[in-house]
C-alpha cells in the first residue's frame, strides 16, 4: 500500500541541494510565524474567552509603532525571500558555456530527444553526471513542459520558437520525467526516465546506440538534401547568406536592427524566411520550409551550422582581438560601424 | 437580550408580496441576493460532485473509474464551474448584495433594475455553460492555454467560452451598481472612516471586476476567433504567439483572484470585532490594503509563467511586485489576529469559521511567498504544491468565509438562528477535512506530482488517499449546513433583530428587514464598530 512514502524527492542535480535549502529555511521561518500567529489567537480565543452575555472587550483601535513594525518586518523579510529565489533562478536559468547540447521536440504525447553524436531517443534521457546538458526544446502542437523533479528543473516546450534549460546531474541514477503543462488527453503518459551515469559508462552507452552520425553530419546530409547548399555557398557569392561563422554573431537585418544568430534565428529563417532579411539580401528568394524539413531535422541543420563557425565564447578565428562582427558585413554591405572580416575555413567537429 | 420577544413586523420583504412572480420579477436586493445564493449554490454542488469524481479517480495511480478523456473533462468543468460559477459570484453577490445596501443604510443598490438584469444575464451565461458542459464538456483545463484550446482540443471550447464571456456582462454590471451605491447612497454621516471594512473590500472587489473583466472577454472573443476562423493570434502554426494568450489570460485572472477572496476578506473583518466586540484594529491599514491589494493585483500576472519562457528581467519584477502584495495581505492577518487579542470573544459558529479562515488563509499565503520565489517556483509550478496552495486561498479562504457570512447573517436573512450545536461540529469537520484534503498536496507537489495527471506513479498513491479520505470528509461538512439551514428556515426559533449585539446598520433593522430595509434613514454619528459608544443602545456593559 505505501511502496517508498517520501517527503522529499531525489535530490540529484548541482541546484536541488540549494533548493531544498531554501525550502526549509522557508518552511522553518514560516511555521514560526504561522505557529505565532495561531498561538496568540488560540491564547486570546481561551483567555479572553466572554465572561458574560454583556460583556465588550478592550476598546483599543490602533497602535501606529505595531502597524509599522508588522509592516516593515515582513517587508524586509519578502525583499531577503525575493533575493535568494532571484539568485537561484539566474542559476537555473543560464547555462555554462562547457554544457552540452542536446535537442528535445516533444509532442502529444512523447518526448523525443537528440544527443551531438546522433543518438536518439524516446521518452528516456542519457546523460553523463558531472557534465552540465543543456537541452533546446520545441514543440511540435502544443505547449508542453520538461520537468524534472530530481533536478529542480522545469520549462515550457512551446511551440514555434525553442526554449532552454540545462542541468548538471550530480548523482548516478534513474529519475522521472514529467510532462508538466497540459497538453491532452494523454498528458499524463507523456512521462518518462532520465537515466544520469558516471562519464565512463555514458561514453559505453553512446557507442553501443546505431547512430546513423552525429547531428551535424546528418545536417550537413540534409543541406545538401533540401538544396540549401544551391544559394547558401561558402564564397561569399550566392543568392543567400554565407552560413559559416554565423552561429551566435551579430547579423544586421534589412530593418537595421542587429540580432544574434542563435538557434531561434536559425530556426525562425527555415521556417519563415521571410520574416528577418539578412542587410542587402532579397525577401522572397528562400522557399518556406515548414511542413517539409521535420523539427528534428531543423535541429541537425543547426547542429551543422554550429559546426561551420566558432562555438558561442570561443576566440574569433580571423580577426582575434576584436569586438563580434556584423554578419552583414561578409558581403561588404554593412552598414557604417560594422567590421569587415573575411571568412575563415568551415571547421569540422 | 435587546428585546425580550422578537420583534413582529407586519410586513417583511419574504411575506411582502407572494407568488412566483413576485421573485422573478424582483427589483429587491434582498431577494435577488436569494436568488443568486439558490444558483451559487447549486452551481457550487455541481463542481463539488465533479471534483469528488476527480479525488475517486486519483485513489488509483491507474485509470480504475474513469478515462483519462473524462478526467480532463472533470478537472476543466471544476474549473470552470467553482472560478466563474461559484467563487466570483459568491460572497459579493449573495452576501454583498444582501448586506452592503444596509450596511450603507440604503433602502436598495443604486439601479435595482441593473441588479437584476445582473442575475438574468449570470442565469443565462450558467445555462450555456451548463449546456457545453453536458453536450460533452471541455477538456482544456479552465485556463484555455493556447494553442491547444483554439488549435487541438476537439471538445465543446467555444460554448464554454461564450458561457463565460457572458457572465463577464453580470459580473461588470455587479461593480457598477456596488461602486455607485457606495459613492452615492450612503446614509448621512456615514463618511468614508465610518464604513464598515466589508463595504471597504467590496468597493475593491468592484474595481477589479469593472477593470479586468474586459480583458477576459476579449482574451476570450480572441480564442473564438482563433478557433472558428482560423485567423492567427495565439497558435503559431498560423503565425501567432501562444504566451501572448498567458499575458492576457492572466492580466485577468490574478486580478480575479482578489475578486475571489477580497469579499472573503470583506466578510472576516466583519465577523471577528462582532465575536470580540472590539473595534476593528487598524482600521485605517486594513481599509487601504484592500485598496493596495486590488491596485497590485494588476501588475503580478507574470508570476504564472516563471517557466513560460519569458525574460529573466521580467521575471524578477514579477517576483518583486508578488512579494510587495503580500504586505497588504500580512497586514490583514496581523490586524485580524490583534483584534482577536483581548476581545471578548465567543465562539459562535461564525466566529469559528473566520478564525478558521486566518489560519487557512495564513498558510494559503505563506505558500505563495514560497512560490513567488523565483528559483523555487521552478520547481513546483504547475505541480500539486500549487494545486493546495490556491485551494487554501480559495477553499480555505473563500469557502469558509463564506460559510461564516452566511451563519453570521443568516438571523437577518431569513429571520430564524440556526441550530448553533450542530453548526459549531460542522465548522470544525469542514476546517479539519479541508486540512486532510489539500495538506497532503504540498507534500505531494515538492516531490514532484504535475497537477491535471489522470495516472500517476505509484510513489505518490498514499498521499492521494490521504486526500481523498480528506475529500469525503469535507464534503460531509459542506452538505449538513445546506441541509440544517433549510430545516432552520421553516422550522428554527425567530431571530431578534440583533442577536449578536453587532454594531453595523443592518443589525438596527428588523430580521427579515423590510422591503425597503428602514423604516426611516439612519444617521450615523459613531465610527464603525464603536462599542463603547454604542454601548446604551446594545445594552452592553
Amino acid at each position: 500500500m505505501i511502496p517508498s512514502f517520501r517527503l522529499f524527492p531525489d535530490s540529484a542535480s548541482t541546484v536541488s541541494g540549494e533548493v531544498n535549502g531554501f525550502f526549509i529555511c522557508m518552511l522553518i521561518l514560516c511555521s514560526l510565524m504561522a505557529i505565532g500567529i495561531a498561538a496568540l489567537i488560540i491564547y486570546s480565543c481561551l483567555r479572553y474567552h466572554r465572561a458574560h452575555e454583556r460583556a465588550i472587550g478592550d476598546q483599543r483601535r490602533y497602535n501606529v509603532p505595531l502597524e509599522v513594525t508588522w509592516t516593515v518586518v515582513p517587508f524586509v523579510l519578502f525583499v531577503g525571500m525575493f533575493v535568494w529565489g532571484a539568485r537561484m533562478y539566474f542559476d537555473i536559468e543560464r547555462p555554462p558555456d562547457n554544457a552540452i547540447s542536446m535537442y528535445v521536440v516533444g509532442k502529444q504525447w512523447m518526448w523525443k530527444i537528440q544527443h551531438p553524436e546522433g543518438q536518439r531517443e524516446i521518452n528516456t534521457l542519457h546523460i553523463p553526471i558531472g557534465q552540465p546538458v543543456k537541452l533546446t526544446m520545441t514543440s511540435e502542437d502544443v505547449i508542453h513542459s520538461f520537468f524534472v523533479p530530481a533536478f529542480r528543473t522545469k520549462q515550457d516546450v512551446l511551440p514555434g520558437r525553442y526554449t532552454t534549460t540545462w542541468f548538471e546531474a550530480s548523482k548516478a541514477g534513474k529519475y522521472h520525467l514529467f510532462c508538466a503543462e497540459y497538453c491532452g488527453t494523454k498528458h499524463s503518459g507523456m512521462i518518462g526516465w532520465i537515466y544520469a551515469m558516471p562519464r565512463k559508462d555514458y561514453q559505453t552507452w553512446l557507442t553501443q546506440g546505431a547512430a546513423e552520425g552525429s547531428m551535424a553530419s546528418m545536417g550537413e546530409k540534409y543541406f545538401h538534401q533540401f538544396g540549401c547548399a544551391n544559394c547558401h555557398h561558402f564564397n561569399n557569392q550566392g543568392r543567400c547568406p554565407d552560413l559559416r561563422n554565423l552561429y551566435m554573431r551579430p547579423v544586421q537585418i534589412s530593418t537595421g536592427e542587429t540580432i544574434i544568430a542563435d538557434d531561434n534565428y536559425l530556426r525562425e529563417s527555415i521556417y519563415d524566411p521571410n520574416a528577418k532579411i539578412v542587410y542587402g539580401f532579397h525577401a522572397n528568394i528562400m522557399p518556406n520550409f515548414t511542413g517539409v524539413i521535420q523539427p528534428e531535422q531543423v535541429a541537425e541543420i543547426i547542429a551543422y551550422i554550429k559546426a561551420l563557425g566558432p562555438q558561442p565564447g570561443a576566440q574569433e578565428p580571423s580577426n582575434p582581438g576584436t569586438a563580434p562582427s556584423t554578419y552583414g558585413a561578409q558581403k561588404g554591405l554593412a552598414g557604417p560601424g560594422a567590421t569587415s572580416i573575411s571568412g575563415s575555413e568551415v571547421q569540422e567537429r | 437580550m435587546i428585546e425580550a420577544v422578537p420583534v413582529e413586523v407586519e410586513k417583511n420583504y419574504l411575506t411582502e408580496k407572494q407568488g412566483v412572480l413576485s421573485w422573478f420579477l424582483t427589483t429587491d436586493h434582498k431577494r435577488i441576493a436569494i436568488l443568486y445564493t439558490v444558483a451559487v449554490t447549486a452551481l457550487f454542488f455541481l463542481g463539488g460532485f465533479f471534483a469528488l469524481m476527480m479525488r475517486l479517480e486519483l485513489l488509483s495511480p491507474r485509470n480504475w473509474l474513469v478515462s483519462a478523456e473524462t478526467y480532463n473533462k472533470l478537472f476543466t468543468m471544476h474549473g470552470i464551474i467553482m472560478v466563474w460559477f461559484f467563487l466570483i459570484p459568491s460572497i459579493p453577490n449573495t452576501l454583498g448584495n444582501f448586506v452592503m445596501p444596509m450596511a450603507l443604510g440604503a433602502k436598495d443598490l443604486a439601479f435595482p433594475k441593473l441588479n437584476l438584469l445582473s442575475w438574468y444575464v449570470f442565469m443565462f451565461a450558467a445555462a450555456v455553460t451548463v449546456y457545453a458542459l453536458f453536450r460533452g464538456g471541455v477538456d482544456t483545463g479552465w485556463t484555455f492555454y493556447t494553442p491547444f484550446s483554439t488549435s487541438y482540443s476537439t471538445t465543446y471550447v467555444v460554448a464554454a467560452a461564450v458561457g463565460i464571456f457572458i457572465s463577464g456582462f453580470s459580473s461588470i454590471l455587479t461593480g457598477l451598481n456596488f461602486i455607485a451605491t457606495t459613492h452615492k447612497m450612503r446614509a448621512p454621516g456615514l463618511t468614508w472612516y465610518r464604513l464598515p471594512i466589508f463595504v471597504w473590500s467590496m468597493y475593491a472587489t468592484s474595481l477589479i471586476l469593472v477593470l479586468a473583466t474586459p480583458v477576459l472577454a476579449i482574451t476570450l472573443l480572441m480564442v473564438a476567433v482563433e478557433r472558428i476562423f482560423q485567423v492567427g493570434i495565439f497558435d503559431p502554426a498560423l503565425g501567432g504567439d501562444p504566451v501572448l494568450f498567458q499575458h492576457m489570460f492572466w492580466f485577468y485572472s490574478h486580478p480575479a483572484v482578489y475578486i475571489m477572496v477580497l469579499p472573503a476578506m470583506a466578510v472576516v473583518s466583519e465577523i471577528i470585532p462582532a465575536f470580540a466586540r472590539k473595534p476593528l484594529f487598524g482600521y485605517k491599514a486594513v481599509a487601504w490594503s484592500s485598496i493596495a491589494i486590488a491596485t497590485l493585483g494588476f501588475l503580478v500576472w507574470g508570476h504564472h509563467m516563471f517557466t513560460a519562457g519569458t525574460s529573466v528581467y521580467s521575471a524578477m519584477v514579477f517576483s518583486f511586485l508578488s512579494y510587495c502584495i503580500a504586505v497588504p495581505s500580512a497586514i490583514k492577518v496581523f490586524n485580524w489576529a490583534a483584534t482577536i487579542y483581548k476581545g471578548s470573544i465567543s465562539w459562535d459558529t461564525p466566529m469559528l469559521y473566520a478564525i478558521g479562515f486566518v489560519g487557512l488563509f495564513t498558510i494559503g499565503g505563506m505558500t505563495g511567498l514560497f512560490l513567488a520565489a523565483l528559483g523555487f517556483d521552478v520547481h513546483v509550478q504547475d505541480t500539486y504544491f500549487v494545486v493546495a496552495h490556491f485551494h487554501y486561498i480559495m477553499v480555505g479562504g473563500t469557502v469558509m468565509a463564506f460559510l461564516g457570512g452566511v451563519h453570521y447573517w443568516w438571523p437577518k436573512i431569513s429571520g430564524k438562528m440556526y441550530p448553533e450545536g450542530l453548526a459549531r461540529v460542522c465548522a470544525i469537520v469542514v476546517f479539519l477535512g479541508f486540512n486532510l484534503t489539500f495538506f497532503p498536496q504540498f507534500v505531494l507537489g515538492y516531490l514532484g506530482m504535475p497537477r491535471r495527471y489522470a495516472a500517476y506513479p505509484e510513489e505518490f498513491q498514499f498521499l492521494h488517499i490521504l486526500s481523498t479520505a480528506g475529500a469525503t470528509i469535507l464534503g460531509v461538512g459542506y452538505v449538513a449546513p445546506l441541509l440544517y439551514l433549510l430545516w432552520a428556515w421553516k422550522y428554527a426559533k425567530p431571530a431578534t433583530s440583533n442577536p449578536w449585539r453587532a454594531t453595523g446598520l443592518e443589525w438596527k433593522t428588523p430580521s427579515p428587514p423590510p422591503a425597503h430595509n428602514f423604516e426611516s434613514t439612519p444617521v450615523v454619528n459613531t465610527r464603525p464598530y464603536d462599542y463603547e459608544a454604542m454601548k446604551e443602545e446594545l445594552d452592553l456593559v
